[in-house]
């Protein structure tokens, strides 16, 4: 019996593998829906690539060992580290590599008590949420505050590193946050370091994938831009992103939301006017130009 | 004398294996899972102690069983059950409970027959363990 079975699982055929966890399917998904992004995005195929072997050696008795899965997300805010962690949730739950695929999706806050004794059952609550599933923890680097050595940050933070050495298949812990603070938290804590496996960094995206993240997100809300402004928005991407405080992807988003109110405003002013479908889909380059960014630009466009 | 409460009792103790199924059948169907744990055996003495607190909105049954663990390290040497409590309207009560962990001795009971007014008696069961003051009941 045992002869038979590993006959016929000897050989392995990739595609039909591929295809019947459907991971294929997500990482097409991910192409199409995440503009730019490319090493992230080849960084995931990889670690598919990798699981998916990893399943077919462990149906083949060749391991028996969970790889250690948990991730850290380094990145400049906006750059879609939570929109990825929820698409590796899935591709882990394909793979059967964590059992429900759900995300818990944390912060500080959740994870830190108030007082002593408030902590461990803070952090452990979370754990047991997200058990058989995906602990995010974003901004991780505010757990640690080498500032105040009675932070309860710390207890926290031993806690999580317990659980994620010891109950490896139950759950996959990513870590996300801004690059230098990221660096600057593993160093003061090694055992985090060690612990994760797979360091990704998001890296800004350019001016054109952002023009094309504003048609995407546009599209998904029924709008879109007139040819006019279109040209202008090309602008304000260039200078907005010199701009202190930019933040990728989420900046695109808040001036889409604003441009959205000046469109309606502009469309409510004239109450007599019969409008189109279209006018009330489209944005004009007067939505755009009314931007608070460009305000920097006149007087120096005026006195060049 | 073995304790015959709740669920499954008739049978031999469950695995760890089956106990985590089991929860995860109950999280399945949307109920809290709480661990109890008591050194008092009596078949009345249905307020067990609680540890910690109910365990909503779980989703895996490992959390439970991590509660459980840690529970067993501290009250290993008592009853502990796991019940399951359904929120949802009309029932907001206990749906499933089962025990999970025993003594390793369980001395049993014994009837007292109090003899009153006339030729009537009047019968109490007590349990040996309870002799004993509270932990301190089982090794």
């Amino acid at each position: 019996m045992d002869m038979d079975t590993a006959d016929m699982t000897d050989t392995v055929n990739l595609r039909e593998e591929l295809e019947a966890v459907g991971i294929e399917e997500i990482l097409t998904q991910l192409d199409r829906e995440l503009i730019g992004l490319t090493p992230v995005k080849t960084r995931i195929r990889e670690i598919a690539s990798l699981l998916l072997i990893e399943r077919i050696r462990k149906r083949l008795n060749l391991t028996s060992e969970v790889p250690t899965l948990h991730m850290s997300f380094t990145g400049n805010p906006g750059t879609g580290k939570t929109t990825v962690a929820l698409r590796i949730a899935s591709i882990l739950h394909r793979l059967g590599f964590v059992r429900r695929g759900q995300v818990v999706s944390v912060t500080r806050d959740e994870l830190v008590g108030q007082y002593i004794g408030h902590t461990a059952p803070k952090t452990k609550e979370v754990l047991k949420k997200a058990m058989g599933g995906v602990l995010f923890i974003d901004e991780a680097y505010y757990l640690h505050r080498p500032d105040n050595e009675r932070d309860y940050g710390q207890e926290a933070i031993e806690i999580l590193l317990q659980v994620m050495e010891s109950q490896r298949e139950d759950l996959v812990v990513i870590l996300a946050g801004y690059g230098d603070r990221m660096d600057k938290f593993f160093a003061s804590n090694p055992g985090f370091r060690s612990r994760i496996a797979h360091h990704i960094d998001f890296p800004d995206y350019s001016e054109p994938e952002l023009l094309a993240i504003a048609e995407l997100m546009l599209r998904d809300m029924n709008y879109k831009f007139s040819a006019d402004a279109r040209q202008a928005f090309i602008r304000y991407i260039a200078l907005r992103r010199t701009q202190p405080l930019f933040s990728n992807a989420r900046s695109i988003r808040n001036a889409l939301d604003r441009m959205r109110l000046r469109q309606a405003n502009r469309l409510v002013a004239d109450l007599d006017r019969v409008l189109t479908a279209d006018d009330i889909m489209s944005l004009e380059a007067s939505d755009v130009l009314a931007s608070r960014v460009f305000l920097k630009e006149r007087p120096i466009a005026s006195s060049a | 004398m073995r304790i015959t409460q709740g669920c499954f009792s008739f049978l031999p103790d469950l695995t760890d294996e089956q106990i985590s199924r089991q929860v995860q059948y109950c999280l399945e169907n949307g109920w809290a899972v709480n661990i109890e744990f008591t050194d008092d055996p009596h078949p009345r003495n249905n307020l067990w102690e609680m540890w910690g607190l109910p365990m909503f909105d779980l989703r895996d049954a490992a959390g439970v069983m991590m509660e459980l663990n840690q529970c067993r390290k501290v009250y290993g040497d008592r009853y502990i059950r796991l019940s399951a409590f359904d929120s949802s309207h009309g029932w907001e009560s206990v749906r499933l409970s089962f025990i999970v962990n025993r003594p390793k001795d369980e001395p049993g009971f014994r009837l007292e027959r109090h003899e009153v007014s006339g030729r009537n008696i009047r019968y109490t069961t007590k349990s040996y363990a309870a002799d004993r003051p509270e932990g301190r009941r089982y090794g």
